[in-house]
């Protein structure tokens, strides 16, 4: 859903991989997780947790939490606050809130 | 605990004029912000941006650069990146999450920089993915170098939503209509301000520059008369409104929103400082004197955390606020403060001179600041307007009630998304002020703290 520009707008950040739903994603070093998920086409990013809707970044600065995800094995990481590093591992979260569960 | 002269939260134009102009005094200074790099909202990523990259995004943003350079020559300045501050203790003692763990450090003197959000925009369709906010959109212009695929409503008032549109079709994406939802009604009463507008420097030109290209780009320009709504499945669909009495719907792959920027209280609420309702501005504003010192002597507000006045004004305010703190703690006397702060604060008087213009012309509707009872107001926990208005009617007289018994508030976001339009929903029902209404009670953590980190909270700091 977002495409680079050309390349005499990029900067060179070194391409690099991570692990999303157990696919391989190439993505830039050090640039937001979010950025990286929405070039990918990674959408819905999450569902919510009362009705189970789709849902998607809306803010990227840090305030919506509507780009929760799982990353390394620890839940609800604000992508849009997290820089991709190489190897790092990627699941989306689904479905409605578990009682007893973390929101 | 490392202690400090100063603390600075936030890296924007703010914090980091606050930073090096505090240093400069001999002030020890610790500047701590979640992103990786300093810059804040309008200069994000500009320390690492490439000469394209700069020439793309514009002037504006390029002049980012040489505060970030001031920043990283003033001496005595510990910049903590990535680092996160999640409480602040009554002995103004910082906890802080970086990399993964919790620390703390203790300041004599708190300048707090955490600048502004883009106000929620509430409407019908708000929540589906393919539906941001425009300066979301131009975040990802800044740090992932790239724009949205396919067809752009920008819907919503202000200069940002110019400048994005703009940005936009200098990349070339395919802006496919501009929808502007600021009431006609709004018009006459900011003609009033013109004057003031007029001598504020640059701002008028440049917004008739914006629009002037998105004219010559053949972008359609539409007026929304009321409730714009966006329908979709999975994902934003169509724009739907009425505009000159015509229904309109416009297909969509991205919609972006856009109705002004709002400071954000998390910091300040969690605080315990006061606030006040800016009616002009319609949000919430710590108060502050003219140094920025709040109803704490020992904390200032500084930048757009402290009401709006763009970029240029909280680059000013900031190191107004690092003068003051300075005479707090005995290191310049008050004629020394009076005169080092005298030019600045003619400058930030200067740059102020255009908002009552832009706060009265891009005044939101009324469907967006009260929604229509089907909207959700709360993303996280997905509550209406019209459950707001139900539990006002019943008798809930603020958002803290309203939380209780709807959750609203309580999920991840803390009530950032939903605190403004909750107070003004009840205020709006039950017929009284937003100030009556108020606002969440914000309890730390700002942010969730995994246990793990809390586990190795240690003394010393991590690596700046
Ligand atoms: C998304 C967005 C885009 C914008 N783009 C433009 C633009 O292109 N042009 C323009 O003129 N104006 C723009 N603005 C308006 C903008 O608010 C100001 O012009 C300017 O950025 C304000 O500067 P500041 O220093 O007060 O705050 P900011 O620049 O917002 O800086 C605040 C900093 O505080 C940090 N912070 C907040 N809370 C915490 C915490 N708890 N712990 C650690 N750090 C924290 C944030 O990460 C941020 O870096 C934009 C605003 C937003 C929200
Ligand atoms: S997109 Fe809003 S918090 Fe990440």
């Amino acid at each position: 859903m977002f495409r680079e520009v050309d390349a005499s707008r990029l900067d060179e950040a070194p391409a690099c991989h991570i692990e999303v739903d157990g696919h391989k994603v190439a993505v830039r070093e050090g640039e937001p997780l979010a950025a990286a998920l929405l070039k990918a086409a990674v959408i819905p990013m999450r569902h919510s947790v009362v009705s189970g809707e789709p849902r998607a970044p809306y803010c990227m600065m840090g305030v919506c939490f509507e780009c929760l995800v799982e990353v390394d094995g620890v839940p609800n990481v604000q992508a849009c606050m997290t820089s991709v590093r190489e190897g790092m591992t990627v699941r989306r979260q689904h479905g409605a809130r578990q009682i007893g569960g973390q929101a | 605990m490392r202690e400090y002269d100063v603390a600075i939260v936030g890296a924007g134009p703010a914090g980091m004029s606050a930073a090096s102009q505090a240093a400069a005094l001999g002030l020890s200074v610790v500047l701590m912000d979640e992103q990786p790099r300093a810059g804040g909202q309008i200069y994000r990523n500009v320390g690492a941006a490439s000469r394209g990259r700069l020439d793309w995004l514009g002037p504006d943003y390029a002049h980012g650069r040489g505060l970030v350079e001031q920043l990283a020559s003033a001496p005595g300045v510990t910049h903590l990146t990535s680092a996160t501050v999640w409480d602040v203790s009554s002995a103004l003692e910082v906890s802080y999450l970086q990399g993964g763990s919790a620390a703390q450090c203790r300041a004599k003197h708190l300048i707090v920089a955490t600048g502004a959000m883009e106000r929620p925009s509430p409407l019908p369709g708000w929540t589906l993915p393919g539906v941001m906010n425009a300066g979301a959109a131009q975040i990802m212009m800044k740090v992932g170098g790239a724009v949205p695929e396919g067809r752009i409503v920008l819907v919503g008032g202000g200069p940002l939503l110019y400048l994005v549109a703009v940005q936009l079709l200098d990349a070339g994406a395919q802006v496919a209509a501009l929808l502007e939802t600021s009431p006609k009604h709004n018009r006459r009463p900011a003609m009033r301000h013109l004057m003031g507008a007029l001598r504020a420097p640059g701002y008028l030109i440049k917004g008739m520059r914006l629009l002037a290209r998105i004219r010559r780009a053949g972008v359609a320009h539409h007026f929304a008369d009321a409730e714009v709504a966006i329908e979709g499945g999975d994902t934003a669909e169509a724009v739907v409104f009425n505009a000159g009495g015509k229904a309109n719907r416009i297909a969509v792959d991205t919609v972006l929103l856009h109705h002004g920027v709002i400071p954000n209280v998390q910091l300040t609420r969690m605080l315990r400082l006061e606030h006040d309702w800016d009616a002009r501005q319609l949000a919430w504003r710590p108060r502050c004197d003219a140094y920025g010192v709040s109803s704490h002597e020992a904390i200032s507000v500084t930048g757009d955390g402290a009401g709006i006045g763009g970029a240029r004004a909280a680059e000013c305010s900031g190191a107004i606020a690092a003068l003051g703190a300075a005479c707090r703690l005995g290191v310049i006397d008050a004629s020394a403060l009076q005169a080092k702060a005298a030019p600045l604060l003619a400058e930030h008087q200067a740059q102020l001179r255009i908002r009552p213009f832009l706060d009265t012309l891009y005044q939101p509707p009324d469907w967006l600041l009260t929604p229509t009872d089907d909207t959700i107001v709360c993303r996280c926990e997905e509550v209406t307007a019209g459950q707001i208005r139900d539990m006002a009617r019943l008798g809930c007289t603020g958002p803290n009630q309203t939380k209780f018994f709807s959750r609203s508030g309580m999920g991840p976001c803390q009530g950032r998304m939903c605190g403004v339009t909750v107070a003004q929903l009840i205020a709006q029902t039950r017929g009284v002020s937003v100030e009556d209404a108020g606002y969440y009670r914000i309890r730390p953590p700002l942010k969730p703290i995994p246990l793990a980190a809390l586990a190795s909270m240690d003394e010393t700091p991590p690596a700046g």
